[in-house]
């Protein structure tokens, strides 16, 4: 029972515990996932004017207790979704990421085939190995060694 | 049946590669051309690009084609852009000033805040049509590479003059701007 207790807890500690729902977005996680609409890198790489004003909306919408949903889709309003650093994974943009495991399993495929391929070859190529056949006197001496075992 | 499996991935492996190759083309021929700035500075006889956007300075759209048997001067700003700051003024006075002579000024509101963009109308006393353009979807069909950029329609919608790039009423460009505003409102 203790036992059980001990593995329960070890589990719950591994766990990460769930973000609170309540905690505000934090202005610089927000700056790494938004994009400069004139110099197309993330607000936190940018110091173009669009951009430090782009940060300051942020702030004051922290402070105004808007959420990060709310926040990117009021840029996103305002900018268009060229201004997620991420494709959203919905509509058209999620085959940006589909497509790459699309590559990747369909690489890991052919590598598989090509791997089965050239080992199935390989064995054909190789000499069947054949057993010489046995002396007929030897064969015979062999068995009457055996018959006095049994006896 | 192995050599037909074969044949079926060679043959996929080959168009894959052919669908690459064509996208390729597709992107150097039809892509970013710089738009019709381009094709002016080359000498062509441009057709202003479409331009259907949102007013900022009142409610509904503004549509250039609905500006057919106007001179229109288009210029693209941005609230945050210093030169804009500067030239804005400028382009209110001739607004004022060439209005009964058939001429009209349009600020394309671009990669800004609404708020942001009303506030500098408000600022510099801004009356002329403004549309708002926040994504920038208009820049690459009019070639706009940066902000301010000034462009000159005559009454036919063609583009006429040259396109200023950088805050117009400064010596280097003043004269062109002049010229622009003549060619947009000369009768057909």
């Amino acid at each position: 029972m203790s036992r059980a207790l001990a593995l329960v807890a070890l589990v719950l500690l591994l766990v990460p515990a769930p973000a609170d729902a309540a905690d505000p977005p934090r202005a610089s996680d927000l700056e790494a996932e938004l994009v400069c609409p004139t110099c197309k890198t993330t607000l936190d790489q940018s110091d173009a004017p669009i951009a430090r004003r782009m940060k300051a909306i942020i702030r004051e919408r922290i402070a105004a207790g808007a959420t990060a949903g709310e926040i990117k889709q009021e840029l996103v309003d305002q900018f268009g979704p060229a201004v997620l650093a991420e494709p959203p994974k919905r509509g058209f943009d999620l085959l940006a990421w589909l497509l790459p495991l699309v590559g990747l399993t369909a690489g890991a495929v052919v590598v598989g085939a090509l791997a089965w391929s050239w080992s199935r070859r390989r064995a054909d190529d190789e000499e069947p190995v054949t057993a010489a056949p046995l002396d007929p006197a030897l064969e015979r001496r062999i068995d009457d060694a055996l018959e006095r075992l049994e006896r | 049946m192995a050599g037909r499996g074969k044949l079926v991935a060679q043959g996929v492996a080959v168009a894959g590669v052919v669908a690459l190759l064509a996208l390729l083309v597709w992107k150097v021929v039809a892509g970013d051309s710089g738009g019709a700035a381009a094709r002016l500075e080359a000498g062509d006889s441009v057709a202003a690009p479409a331009l259907s956007l949102e007013r900022l300075d009142e409610e509904g759209t503004l549509s250039l084609a609905g500006l057919r048997g106007k001179g229109v001067v288009v210029n693209f700003w941005a609230s945050w852009c210093i030169p804009c700051k500067d030239e804005a003024p400028f382009l209110q006075e001739v607004y004022a000033r060439e209005r009964s002579r058939g001429l009209v000024v349009i600020g394309v509101d671009s990669q800004d805040f609404k708020q942001d963009a009303r506030a500098f109308m408000k600022r510099f006393g801004i009356t002329y049509p403004v549309v708002y353009d926040g994504k920038g979807a208009t820049l690459g069909a009019w070639g706009v590479v940066g902000f301010p950029e000034t462009f000159f329609v005559d009454r036919n919608g063609m583009l006429v003059g040259e396109r200023i790039q950088g805050g117009v009423d400064v010596e280097r460009n003043r004269e062109a701007f002049d010229r622009g505003v003549e060619l947009a409102l000369a009768e057909p």
